[in-house]
């Protein structure tokens, strides 16, 4: 049995850049960086002030202080992400979509700053203080349970937590639970709000984050010689993802189709990734194989470039690995450049942009590509974005714990 | 404190800690059906009672507490 093509109907984001696919949209394709000193608690004790937040964003004003405070901001951002897309795909109308529609939600960390503030209620005034919402707030799964229950999802639901590939791998999993005609449309995405500040010490600790506090907008340079850490950013994007047949069958707008996805392990350390790009390479691989494509068809790969030493060469080299000679030709670019790294939301912003840009016909740039490195040698995009026609763009994620996720997009 | 303004105290509380509008916070509303306060709501509405009133509240206590006044009746007793 052939197994039925997959398409995304809607898209829904929140991110430093725009609170709406158009807005953020638009500030990709012109270089502009959403990245900026961090507002949401005293920074003067962190060695690295400054971060991608959402902005203009209030939960108690967007969905009433009554609901709110049940969530975590990682969860309200997906609540309202999920609401952008399902006006997108024409599906709002709906009271409760029922068990024709599932939903897998990718996040790294969860409700982590629900964590935080628990452990902070505990230590200064005991445990009768702490929050009795903060076990369903900080709980990984949390999202993907509000959201279910808000727009009344009654198919299959997943959680995945593959750290910074974690909506990439969503959005995948969501592909076989469509091609394998389990349910005919998934919500499927990503969210993240770890822009806390034991979060934002323990990834200084671990000498992961950009320390260029003078320049918050300059921080993130992927690809650049003097790139030195990724910028921590926050939020959304989710997608609507049907069959081919139940999109046609009631006329919605199809972005494109999700052709390929390919996932590996690196099974190798916890945060590098393996030598030479292998793990990440064989992932690549897979999703070639997965759309029965050959290299030379991808016009546009939206790398996972989150401007860390070692990521973004040990990227370039499997990228070279699994595009053999083709590998000069393909147009690259980092939009962690502009808006830090969403860690499990990235994946899903990243599609989004993939699918933006088969859409339009634009590549947006890898902003602060200023001096080139050696070790970095490929056609990131630099600075300007650039019109292409794009028949095939692929997104590359890859997590701590050696996680592995790429997808294909494509117009037809 | 007189009862009535225990009531206006926790009034308060559930406007400005739960969101709740204050038009629908009346001696009769009762908790779940009226105010949509649901069990994990009920553990956050007597953290900020214990908070308000620097009292404590054993759950037995609680049993007989449906409407918002037998809430005030309790913590006016306590007082």
């Amino acid at each position: 049995m052939s197994k039925r093509r997959v398409v995304v109907t809607g898209l829904g984001s929140i991110n430093p850049l725009g609170n709406n696919v158009p807005d953020t949209w638009d500030n990709l394709c012109k270089g502009v960086s959403g990245i900026d000193k961090i507002t949401a608690f005293d920074t003067s004790e962190l060695p690295v002030t400054f971060a991608g937040e959402v902005k203009n964003f209030d939960a108690n004003e967007y969905m009433g202080k009554q609901h709110a405070r049940k969530l975590d901001r990682s969860g309200h951002l997906s609540i309202y992400a999920t609401e952008e897309a399902l006006k997108d795909a024409g599906l709002e109308a709906k009271e409760r979509l029922g068990s024709n529609v599932g939903i897998v939600l990718g996040t790294g960390i969860g409700g982590i700053g629900a964590t935080e503030g628990g452990v902070r209620a505990y230590d200064e005034r005991g445990p009768s203080r702490v929050n009795p919402m903060t076990i369903t707030q900080l709980m990984p799964n949390s999202s993907t349970g509000q959201v279910a229950i808000k727009y009344g999802i009654e198919g299959p639901s997943l959680t995945i937590t593959t750290a910074c590939a974690a909506s990439a791998n969503a959005i995948g999993e969501a592909k076989r639970i469509i091609e394998n005609g389990i349910v005919d449309t998934v919500v499927a995405g990503g969210t993240e709000s770890g822009t806390t500040p034991m979060t934002m010490a323990a990834f200084a600790q671990i000498k992961a984050l950009s320390t260029n506090n003078d320049s918050p907008q300059e921080a993130s340079r992927p690809f650049d010689k003097y790139r030195d850490g990724f910028v921590m950013g926050e939020g959304s994007t989710m997608m609507v993802l049907e069959s081919e047949e139940s999109a046609k069958s009631r006329d919605a707008n199809i972005y494109g189709y999700l052709v390929g996805y390919g996932s590996s392990t690196d099974a190798f350390h916890i945060t590098a990734p393996s030598e030479g790009g292998i793990g990440s390479s064989r992932a690549m691989d897979a999703s070639f194989k997965d759309a029965s494509l050959n290299p030379e068809a991808i016009n546009y790969i939206n790398a996972h470039g989150t401007s860390t030493k070692i990521n973004d060469a040990t990227e370039t080299t499997a990228i070279k690995r699994s595009f053999g000679s083709t590998a000069e030709n393909v147009a690259i670019s980092s939009t962690k450049s502009m808006v830090g790294h969403l860690l499990g939301g990235a994946g899903a912003f990243e599609s989004m942009v993939c699918l933006m840009a088969i859409k339009d016909g634009v590549i947006p740039p890898t902003i602060n590509l200023d001096s080139p490195d050696e070790e970095c040698d490929l056609n990131y995009t630099p600075n300007n974005s650039i019109e292409k026609d794009i028949s095939y763009a692929m997104t590359n994620s890859f997590g701590f714990g050696g996680h592995n996720a790429v997808l294909i997009f494509s117009r037809d | 404190m007189e009862v009535n303004e225990v009531f206006e105290k926790v009034k308060g509380l559930f406007v400005e800690e739960l969101g709740i509008d204050a038009d629908k916070v009346t001696m009769e509303a009762k908790l779940e059906e009226d105010l949509e306060i649901d069990s994990l709501g009920i553990v956050e509405v007597v953290m900020a009672f214990e908070d308000e009133f620097s009292i404590e509240i054993d759950d037995e206590e609680l049993t007989d507490v449906g409407t918002v006044g037998q809430a005030v009746n309790l913590l006016h007793s306590k007082l």
